[in-house]
């Protein structure tokens, strides 16, 4: 491409450098780190390069005055728990700021116990507030589909909705909401609220890991805990990931973390217990099969009990 | 006031310039934001100096980060009350400060009448001045 700057009236045949905006913009930099820190993932990362260009693009046609009118770009993102949708809108703001999209780039993340009010008049007052904080920035809702109770007519979730469809609609240069839950829920959601439909560009769906994504995804987080499995400790890890995904109440990523947390916990107490008393920088890093194998996923086939993979957490987004 | 040229009501920052534009009331208010001040909205028709406490237009606003929220709030206000009074204040609460630092009026009525100079003559003579709204002789919400 040929450049030319300081083109004062932009023509049909004037031309801007789309690598130097690219390289400009340091989109580049989240883009490689959203490829390091997330494992797998395919289809979320397409589509937010896609997002991304469009933006890159419609930043750099504005400067030929090419304009035309900022894109919605409200989201939703379904997918099982566990998936990394909670990351991937953290790292969406973040790139909206850097492309110059939202003015701030911070991440206002609510359920509905933040929007909804418990008696009349309470409902509008706390949905505005809310918007308020999010303005300049992107406001995640989880569990978008808990809004909607259609069961009861005098919920007043209806209210919250219309009032978030409205500041979508006015304030679209000034905020951005991304909708997540369950994908069959979130459907549902969409369903009874049309309205609500037409005003998301993008859905974007979240798969679920594959059982050694699970693995490289425990290696990070082991990683940016200053630990790290042995070669057999990892072998463990992977035959305790396939066995876990098969039962029930299976959060992938998160429930990846809190059999790591209980295996710091069981080496911890492993190299309390042990006659070596003099330990190594390795000892104290390292994960050993044993730590990965006394967990009760391989002796009775049930779900550890004493993490947090009861039911409480079936209904956790992320 | 005799020494108020235009008749305007000049209390707060900014009252002797012309009426502030909205994006340079969002530059206030970005400022404010910056220094962790919460803002907060208030109206009134009785615009005697010694009225210190104005009516608030919803609550003040806390852990914004963005102009644009506050800015639509103080159309609301102005929708609601075309032929106010509002002003803006930021609030302080920094330890020993714990005060309104910035404060200036956003909307005021297109007809202001200002005040008129009292005289009340008490005994040997003396005479105790005090300063009277021509708008306040009307109720309350027909002053303007």
């Amino acid at each position: 491409m040929k450049k030319h700057p300081n083109e004062p009236v932009p023509s049909d045949n004037s031309s801007i450098d789309l690598d130097a905006e690219f390289r400009a913009s340091n989109i580049k930099e989240v883009l490689d780190k959203l490829d390091l820190e997330l494992i797998g993932l395919k289809p979320v990362k397409t589509r937010i390069r896609e997002t991304a260009a469009l933006l890159l693009v419609d930043r750099v046609r504005k400067k030929l005055d090419l304009t035309a009118g900022a894109p919605s770009l409200h989201m939703s993102f379904t997918g099982n728990p566990g998936t990394g949708k909670t990351t991937v809108a953290l790292r969406m703001s973040e790139i909206l700021h850097r492309l110059g999209y939202v003015r701030e780039g911070h991440l206002v993340s609510v359920t509905r116990d933040d929007l909804v009010g418990q008696y009349i008049g309470h409902t509008a007052p706390k949905t505005k507030e809310v918007l308020k904080k999010a303005m300049g920035g992107v406001l995640f809702i989880d569990e978008a589909y808990y809004l909607y109770k259609p069961e009861n007519e005098r919920d007043y979730g209806a209210e919250s909705i219309e009032i978030l469809l409205q500041t979508m609609e006015n304030n679209r240069e000034d905020l951005v909401v991304i909708l997540a839950g369950y994908k069959d829920r979130m459907e549902k959601f969409f369903r009874s609220n049309p309205g609500m439909r037409s005003r998301i560009a993008h859905h974007i769906d979240f798969p679920d890991y594959s059982a050694d994504e699970l693995v490289a995804i425990a290696k990070l987080m082991l990683a940016a805990q200053n630990y790290r499995f042995s070669p057999e400790g990892e072998k463990a890890f992977g035959e305790y990931v396939r066995l876990r995904m098969k039962m029930e109440h299976f959060a992938n990523a998160r429930s990846v973390r809190n059999a790591l947390d209980r295996a710091r916990l069981r080496q911890a107490n492993r190299l309390f217990e042990g006659a070596k008393k003099n330990l190594s920088r390795t000892d104290l890093m390292t994960i050993e099969a044993e730590d990965i194998r006394a967990s009760r996923v391989f002796k009775e086939g049930a779900v550890d009990l004493d993490g947090d993979e009861g039911a409480n957490n079936v209904s956790a987004g992320g | 006031m005799m020494t108020n040229i235009g008749n305007r009501l000049t209390q707060g920052q900014f009252s002797f310039l012309p009426p502030l534009t909205d994006k340079q009331i969002s530059a206030q208010i970005k400022y404010a934001l910056k220094n962790g001040w919460a803002i907060g909205i208030e109206y009134t028709d009785d615009p005697h100096p010694r009225n210190t406490y104005w009516e608030m237009f919803g609550n003040p606003m806390f852990d914004l980060k963005d102009p644009a929220g506050i800015l639509a709030e103080i159309n609301d206000c102005r929708k609601t009350y075309p032929s106010h009074y509002i002003r803006v204040t930021a609030f302080n609460s920094t330890r020993g400060v714990e005060s309104p630092t910035m404060s200036y009026i956003v909307n005021r009525p297109k007809t202001e009448p200002g005040f008129g100079l009292i005289r009340q003559e008490v005994e040997g003579r003396s005479v105790r001045y005090t300063i009277h709204s021509y708008a306040t002789d009307k109720p309350e919400a027909e002053r303007y």
